[in-house]
């Protein structure tokens, strides 16, 4: 197991995600807004969470376990604090995303969909997020950045270092 | 405030100023200014008109007269003429083609009655956070109307008669699917409406839920009416947070004004709306994965029938609409069947909005009547291609769709024909491709998208699309053999007769259509291990072509991984085993002597 | 407050049309300036939402008045973001295109204050929301 419940906050947050359970009518059907509201508290899913969710509304772990890992937009990865999106929607694409995905791969020395050892970034692909008018596109966190070639790339990732230099 | 009697506004837009249309605007501005009437007439370049083919245009203000094909000799005679003795210059106006009529007015022109808005009719127009300013768009009226003046049953009549189908991509006709849900008898009923938008290049849906969503809840409340429901669930994706806010704004501000909740417009009609977050699953646009989604489970779809008509929601009748299916069914209530009816082609009624993207000048959303061809929105509308490269293909109906060619340019556009060309409606998604975009690559593309996306429940969508993709996967590594273009003939049809649920019947379409109309890139890739688009870039080599090569040393010192080898102001070389197909010794060359691959 | 009958609706339809109808006909009874501020995602992305809030702060600042701000959803120029569009009582609706901080004080200052229409920024110029 690992501490997930031993982090700051952590009882805070599970109270926070009960209630939430509570004002939930039919519990079953809510499972996929619980998720959402325990994804948005603790970042991640990770099993010891899931096993909590699915106690409290008492439906087979399985279950829960099958519809985390079947939706993307969940995650039972520990994500760093800066998710970079980067758009693979066919706009995207045919403008040439992926060379901006390789120079974000390179710089960050992860592959999609892995974190930066300092806990920071995040690198993912996404499907499209609808923003094709501004393609490629990539999101962080949740701003959209628009018209992103590989010479953008080393810009934003030292403008969100600076940032957290400054915060910390 | 200065005051200027008459505007002439010249267009500005890329085609128009590459046709002299900045030479124009000095030329009447020295011209006005010659006459004397500087001060009274203004001369304004405006963005692109849009209608490049008949540029450069020059519209008059506030005469409302369209010039077309105008050159910088015309301007004497438009002044002369029009500006100071008030006549029209006929030689210049715009002649219809088929009717042969001069048209002087541009809202007269089929151009500008090329778009045609209906579903995105407040869509930048109002405060979406308003719902006063929908009222004053006539909204909530067609809702009123309908439950004080309309049973049910005419509601459905009048849709069944407008011919709306289901913008989703299936095309089923509207009216009938609320007809069929009314008839099951069930104490609970419920109208879900889709906004799902999984199309990666599509983006209406979003667009419309962020400019004017009260138009889908006054539909939803209509269906409701129709069908007899008194709940309505939205699926919305979570990748669309801003779209998820402003709804939950609308649904507080139409209960608070009493027009969700409980016997609205003091009837007995009771009908409220929540939403529901989807969690990033393509296959939850299919209407049976989306229900199982809504209840809390794995969005996998199930076998038809049951229609979501008959066992739906809760095993309750459901009907589920997409959002721009939405959005047309209050103006058909309140301008009746036959205003929409006439709109369209003899089977696709009505308009389309289309997501236009890729390599085209304008990019952005276009609402335009059925029937109208895909020339006319690429050109007409979109300004045509990115840097006047040449247009290859323009690919709709997202992963379940195909290309369409020069060849089919010239099509109306409406269900049946873009099914009958190997394509489909789709959503809308419409991604413009030229001649650097390799169709085995966007076929590899989509194949990875759907095998991703595949849900895993029947055997020939979780299987056949994987090993398509890594048959493409080869073909475009330069491994493929002429075999494999028969295995993918074969897997693809057996896939789309045997998947479970749309999403796989739809699967293979990407494959077979650049199969049919760009046979001859498969082969190149295949047996001469090139891509004539110089995408793939396995395949990828480049040369220096000697003749033009004058040594100047630019190639080899971006190189970056140093295989261009030769003396300053001597030829030089690529040594094709290290060359990493990068193409920055292409940009670099300022003698085009580097040949791409 | 409870919409009941279809006439409370029309009823407010007739109230909220005066505010609106600068925008189809160019008219206003008021003389009120509205600018509309395209603030869908591809606009908030491309910079809208900076857009929006430097003309609130130049209004506030210089004083303006009968001027109002608005926020819309897409108006469909995806290429031209973030767009803007000037209704002024008696003149066709500009769409302006493009539009960052710094052309928002252009746009006070010599289309609003002196009528002059910013050639380089326009998009289109006309009742006709379609185009």
């Amino acid at each position: 197991m690992s501490d997930i419940f031993s982090l700051e906050h952590a009882d805070e947050k599970l109270k926070v995600l009960d209630a939430f359970i509570k004002e939930q009518n039919a519990e079953e059907e809510a499972l996929i807004s619980i998720l959402h509201k325990a994804q948005e508290l603790f970042g991640y899913l990770p099993s010891e969470l899931q096993l909590y969710v699915s106690r409290k509304l008492n439906i087979p772990a399985a279950k829960v376990y099958g519809v985390v890992s079947f939706y993307s937009y969940f995650s039972q990865e520990k994500r760093g604090k800066y998710t970079i999106n980067v758009c693979m929607g066919t706009a995207c694409f045919v403008k040439g995303v992926e060379k901006v995905m390789h120079e974000f791969s390179d710089q960050l020395g992860v592959k999609p969909g892995g974190s930066t050892s300092d806990g920071l970034f995040t690198l993912k692909d996404v499907r499209c997020i609808g923003a094709c008018g501004l393609a490629p596109v990539v999101m962080i966190n949740d701003k959209v950045f628009g018209h992103v070639t590989t010479h953008d790339v080393a810009r934003l990732i030292s403008d969100y270092r600076a940032q957290e230099g400054s915060d910390s | 405030m200065t005051t200027q009697r008459t505007h002439i506004m010249v267009c500005g837009g890329t085609g128009c100023v590459s046709a002299d249309s900045l030479e124009i605007v000095e030329k009447f501005k020295g011209a006005l200014s010659d006459a004397g009437y500087s001060d009274e007439v203004g001369v304004i370049k405006t963005g692109c008109f849009g209608f490049c083919g008949q540029g450069p245009i020059v519209k008059i203000h506030p005469d409302n007269v369209f010039y077309v094909k105008v050159s910088p000799d015309d301007v004497a005679e438009i002044v002369g003429e029009h500006i100071i003795k008030g006549r029209t210059v006929q030689r210049l106006l715009y002649q219809e083609p088929e009717t042969q009529k001069k048209l002087p007015k541009h809202d007269e022109m089929s151009f500008y009655k090329k778009q045609y808005r209906i579903a995105l009719r407040n869509c930048g127009l109002i405060n979406p956070e308003d719902i006063n300013e929908y009222i004053a768009f006539n909204g909530y009226e067609a809702l009123g109307k309908a439950l004080t003046e309309y049973t049910p049953d005419k509601v459905i009549e009048i849709m069944k008669a407008s011919g709306l189908r289901g913008r989703g991509g299936g095309g089923f006709s509207t009216g009938l699917k609320w007809e069929l849900t009314r008839k099951t008898v069930s104490d609970q009923k419920y109208v879900i409406c889709n906004a799902d938008e999984g199309d990666p290049g599509a983006f209406m849906d979003r667009s419309i839920l962020e400019g004017d969503p009260h138009s889908v809840l006054e539909a939803m409340a209509l269906a409701g009416y129709a069908i007899g429901a008194q709940e309505g669930i939205i699926y919305i994706r979570a990748e669309y947070p801003l779209a998820i806010k402003r709804l939950e704004v609308a649904i507080a501000q139409a209960r608070e004004y009493g027009l969700l909740g409980k016997q609205i417009f003091e009837t007995n009609f009771s009908f409220d709306i929540k939403i529901k977050l989807g969690a990033g699953a393509f296959v939850c646009g299919e209407e049976t994965a989306l229900i199982h989604s809504v209840e809390g489970n794995r969005g996998e779809p199930t076998k038809k029938p049951p229609y979501p008509a008959v066992e739906g929601y809760n095993r309750k009748p459901t009907v589920v609409n997409n959002v721009e299916t939405l959005a047309n069914v209050a103006p058909i209530i309140l301008k009746g069947a036959e205003w929409f009816s006439s709109i369209g082609t003899e089977k696709s009624k009505g308009t389309k909005v289309f997501a236009l993207a890729g390599k085209v000048n304008n990019v952005g959303l276009v609402e335009v009547p059925m029937g109208t061809t895909l020339r006319e929105i690429i050109y007409d509308i979109g300004g045509g291609i990115i840097g006047g490269k040449k247009f290859k293909a323009v690919q709709t109906g997202g992963p379940s769709g195909g290309v369409i060619t020069t060849l089919d340019l010239d099509t109306p556009i409406d269900y049946e024909s873009l099914r009958a060309i190997g394509s489909m409606m789709g959503s809308g998604g419409m991604i413009v491709m030229d001649e650097d975009d390799c169709m085995v690559n966007i076929a590899k593309f989509y194949l990875e998208f759907t095998q991703d996306e595949s849900c895993g429940k029947c055997t020939p969508c979780r299987l056949g699309t994987k090993r398509m993709f890594e048959i493409l996967d080869k073909i475009t590594k330069g491994e493929g053999t002429m075999d494999d273009i028969t295995k993918l003939r074969t897997l693809g049809k057996t896939v789309k007769e045997s998947a479970l649920c749309g999403l796989g019947q739809t699967a293979p379409n990407p494959i077979l259509s650049t199969l049919e109309y760009f046979y001859d890139e498969y082969l190149a890739h295949i047996q001469d291990k090139r891509c004539p688009a110089g995408a793939c870039k396995a395949l990828a080599k480049y040369k220096i072509i000697e003749e033009k090569c004058i040594g100047c040393t630019a190639c080899a010192r971006v190189c970056p991984v140093s295989c261009i080898s030769g003396a300053p102001k001597q030829k030089h070389v690529i040594d094709e085993e290290k060359c990493i197909a990068c193409g920055a010794c292409y940009t670099a060359c300022k003698f085009q002597a580097v040949l791409r691959p | 407050m409870a919409v009941k009958t279809l006439e409370e609706l029309k009823r407010i339809r007739e109230e909220q049309i005066r505010k609106v109808k600068l925008r189809e006909s160019g008219e206003s009874d008021d003389q009120t300036i509205e600018i509309l501020v395209g603030m869908a995602t591809c606009g908030i992305a491309a910079g809208s939402r900076e857009v929006l809030n430097e003309f609130v702060a130049l209004i506030t600042q210089n004083g303006i008045e009968h001027i109002k701000v608005v926020q819309v959803g897409c108006m469909g120029y995806c290429h031209s973001e973030p767009t803007v569009q000037v209704n002024m009582p008696g003149h066709e609706p500009t769409i302006y295109g493009n539009v960052d901080k710094a052309f928002v004080s252009d746009i006070l200052e010599k289309h609003i204050k002196d009528g002059q229409i910013l050639d380089d920024h326009v998009l289109i110029k006309t009742y006709h929301s379609a185009l």
